[in-house]
């Protein structure tokens, strides 16, 4: 019998017991979209996959306890060392368990590039504007998931107990006690007394592989199934309608490459595994809070966060008795609580900013939504002048700088760069959509020079395919939202101040360099 | 919205470009051994791995150039499932890009809005229900149910209650008295003023009875630093010189920004730097904040010697030590 055939039988079996002939025939055949740039989730949907299998190995051997124990194991250094089992027994994976330490690696490996394809991901569907009506629900699980990534991804890398890593608790601590009015307590609650006391690891290893795990779980469900049911969104070109999607069935084509992608990411994951060390946990020895060492650096996603705390100015305030930690308090809490609420919120503000409330499945060239663009390259600034000064010790000591100067340069660089980048970039996107313009009127520079009779010198220029003029003019241009402050009696209309911004922001929104249009081509013609 | 009348038509599609394997069998026959290598290749990987695993013993170093000695056992399970699990994904995918149909479909795509009737009966469903419950006129009902939920929301607050004691005023007390005996850490050992050259720092711990049962919790408050300087190279007032002992002076070594141990000390510019957030103070002004987030200095331990030339305290600490908290009294 032909693999057809006994596929055929199985496809047969499945019917007969769940009916879902009908179901299946039309998802087998489901069309999605092809780009690079739609793979970026899925790196970080496999790496989650890597994620859990390489966890649930080491949970076979790591001890989540803070008891003390001697060190007897094969590195001899620590020999006679007093640490906690959970430092000892990521030892014992990462020397005595044949393969433990690639896990380690591979685990750790899975979720810096997990958290990287998020943060991708999501500047993808951003910038693409592939968050708009009716994508905002799953705008905003992306959001959970990417803020329910950082909490995973410190607190599995809290585990091991070392130096380094308690040293990231001492400071969640301290952000913990820094709370108004319950911080104290609330700190007292989460470590089961004293900081750092036994009761810390065991509670957030349950809620590193049981509890954040499993509304990881939950929540990928949902964001996949909105996908697979809203249907993929696909780029703009000849063909390619908001009433249609252009694409390779899933079987076999689909399957095919994105199986195989899960293969190769957990192959180039293996690969830096086995040739690329990271947290050798052996080298930073078992924490105490006594002791600490030099160039102190939390994983990278974590980066910007430890940034903004660094350069937060020494302000505490006290009243009535009672001390209220801005320097803490700033950084840690508040700015972070506005910019992701903002973030969430984002697809709403926008379209509240445009009065668009229709359906969009074809994305945007991030030249033609230039506000946008601009709004997410200087959230990126801001983020990258706080990761600099996350790491502003290590660029010190690497690019012989003055500490000093790295934070008060970024102290201000946080003020001054991101509305920079925001110019720049809404500039720079102005020109773009000028370029397409040109390249649409008079066609393509052939690098030809011709010299004309007369002594003159031109350049040959040849038009452009079809394909790609309609690409260039296809887009929509929406003008900007009229609100009158006046109706039409002559009435102040309610909520003016609130009007005047939304009208402002709008037409700051739809700012645009006319795209061509059929008279524009009518009169080069002439 | 504007632009109505499009500048340029729709094209559609561009045409299906065939490829070789689509219609030359000799360039599919290659194409199928292609996929059989690469797979065949990452069967080599596996091997690599389970040769690695049994044969290679651990303590084998192998030199590479760029990334220098290696362990062979770790690098040849790693190198053996990379190569493995690459090649799986490389074979599938060559296999969908050369033999399986690359032509692209057309789907519809339909408004997620239903048509205007079935909204208008979904709206009058929910209207229904919701009036058939009384939810517009039983407001007795709405708001003790409210209550109730919210209510109950508390328990599972309260159950939580055990997670951990009252801190009391915990946080605010160490364990230095006065007259306890100042320990090197490590080593545990009584240290006199002269033990310390002018220059030198070192870290302390209260002595109590069982060094070796010392809890975490408390070198989490407990840890000081000493440093010793010439007398004459402080900058402090009256009441400052008299807590330090001939130039020894003591100070936390719990930062009073986020509680991380402040350990680097500049010998020249006599500055203790905290290695997390950069804070840094400065030794002869009692620990003044001179840079970075910490908002105040580091509390200083009043120190002298006993009968015997021992360093002791002779206060304990006037202030908490550590990160501030909602109940400290900052002024």
């Amino acid at each position: 019998m032909t693999a057809e055939a006994r596929l055929g039988q199985v496809a047969n079996y499945v019917d007969e017991r769940t009916g879902a002939a009908a179901w299946m025939k039309k998802n087998l055949q489901k069309v999605f979209p092809d780009h690079w740039s739609f793979l970026l989730g899925e790196v970080a949907l496999y790496s989650f996959i890597i994620l859990l299998l390489s966890g649930t190995f080491l949970t076979f051997w790591f001890d989540p306890s803070q008891r003390e124990v001697i060190y007897e194991g094969s590195y001899a250094p620590l020999e006679g060392i007093k640490m906690s089992a959970a430092y000892a027994s990521t030892l014992h994976i990462s020397f005595e368990v044949r393969g433990g330490l690639l896990m380690r690696q591979i685990h750790h490996w899975a979720a810096l590039i997990f958290m990287a394809a998020i943060v991708a991901h999501l500047m993808r569907v951003f910038f693409t504007g592939a968050f708009r009506k009716p994508r905002e629900g799953n705008w905003i699980i992306g959001v959970g998931l990417l803020t329910l990534g950082i909490v995973e991804g410190f607190l599995g890398y809290s585990l091991p107990d070392d130096l380094l890593s308690g040293t990231g608790i001492r400071i969640a601590e301290a952000i913990i006690q820094a709370i108004p009015v319950v911080g104290s307590y609330l700190a007292y609650f989460a470590f089961g007394g004293a900081f750092p006391g036994e009761a810390f690891i065991p509670r957030i290893y349950t809620v590193h592989v049981l509890l954040l795990p499993g509304a990881f779980l939950a929540l990928i469900t949902a964001h996949l199934m909105l996908v697979w049911y809203q249907k993929h969104t696909q780029y703009p070109g000849p063909g390619r309608t908001e009433k249609n999607v252009v694409g390779y069935p899933l079987m076999p084509v689909y399957m095919a490459k994105a199986g195989g992608f899960f293969f190769i990411v957990f192959g180039v994951i293996a690969f830096l595994s086995a040739v690329a060390s990271i947290n050798p946990i052996w080298l930073y020895g078992p924490y105490t809070p006594g002791q600490i060492s030099a160039g102190s650096q939390p994983d990278w996603y974590m980066g910007w966060l430890d940034g903004l705390v660094r350069m937060a100015p020494p302000l505490e305030s006290h009243y009535f008795g009672y001390t209220v930690s801005w320097n803490i308090l700033i950084p840690g809490l508040i700015v972070p609580g506005i910019l992701f609420t903002g973030m969430a919120l984002y697809p709403f503000i926008e379209s509240w900013i445009t009065g668009d409330k229709r359906e969009h499945h074809l994305l945007d060239r991030p030249r033609n939504a230039p506000n946008r663009t601009a709004l997410g390259a200087m959230s990126i600034t801001f983020m990258i002048v706080a990761l600099i000064n996350g790491g502003n010790d290590i660029i010190a000591t690497h690019f012989d700088l003055s500490i000093n100067q790295i934070m008060w340069g970024t102290r201000f660089g946080i003020f001054i760069l991101p509305p920079i980048a925001f110019v720049v970039t809404k500039r720079l996107c102005l020109s773009l959509q000028r370029a397409d313009r040109e390249l649409v009127l008079h066609g393509r520079e052939t690098g030809r020079l011709l010299r004309l009779p007369h002594g003159e010198f031109v350049e040959v220029h040849e038009p452009i395919s079809p394909e790609k003029a309609y690409l260039l003019t296809s887009h929509e241009q929406a003008p900007a939202l009229e609100l009158p402050e006046v109706d039409g009696r002559g009435v102040k209309r309610a909520g003016a101040i609130r009007n005047k911004i939304r009208s402002r922001m709008s037409v700051a929104h739809s700012e645009a360099i006319p795209k061509v249009s059929a008279d524009d081509l009518k009169e080069i013609e002439h | 919205m504007s632009n109505e009348i499009e500048a340029i038509k729709d094209p559609g599609l561009p045409a299906h470009v065939h490829r070789k394997a689509d219609h030359d069998p000799v360039a599919a026959k290659r194409a199928e051994r292609q996929v059989a290598i690469l797979f065949g290749i990452s069967a080599i990987g596996t091997l690599l791995l389970i040769f690695s695993y049994i044969f290679i013993p651990d303590d084998v170093f192998i030199f590479i150039p760029v990334m220098g000695d290696q362990n062979a056992h770790q690098l040849g399970l790693g190198l053996g499932m990379a190569i493995s699990l690459f090649f799986i994904g490389m074979g599938a995918i060559h296999w969908a890009k050369t033999l399986m149909p690359d032509q692209e479909v057309i789907a519809h795509r339909h408004e997620f809005r239903s048509p205007d009737s079935d909204r208008k009966e979904f709206v009058q469903a929910v209207k229904d229900g919701a009036g058939a419950a009384g939810l517009g006129r039983r407001s007795l009902i709405k708001r003790s149910l409210g209550a109730a939920l919210g209510l109950s929301a508390l328990s599972p607050i309260l159950l939580l209650r055990d997670l951990g004691p009252l801190p009391g005023n915990e946080l605010e007390k160490t364990t230095w008295k006065s007259g306890t005996h100042l320990v090197t850490d490590p080593g545990n050992r009584r240290i006199k003023a002269s033990d310390l050259e002018v220059g030198a720092v070192a870290q302390v711990l209260p002595e109590i009875e069982d060094p070796e049962h010392r809890p975490l919790s408390d070198i989490a408050k407990d840890a000081v630093l000493l440093i010793r300087l010439r007398p004459d190279e402080f900058n402090l007032d009256a009441d400052r010189l008299a807590m330090t002992h001939e130039g020894i002076i003591a100070f936390s070594k719990i930062c009073s920004h986020m509680g991380c141990a402040v350990a680097l000390y500049e010998q020249q510019t006599k500055h203790l730097l905290c290695p997390c957030h950069q804070s840094t103070f400065d030794v002869t002004r009692a620990a003044k904040v001179i840079f970075g987030p910490a908002a105040r200095p580091l509390p200083q331990l009043d120190i002298t010697v006993d009968g015997e030339g021992y360093l002791v305290a002779r206060n304990p600490f006037s202030e908490p030590v550590g990160p501030s908290f909602w109940e400290r009294d900052s002024r």
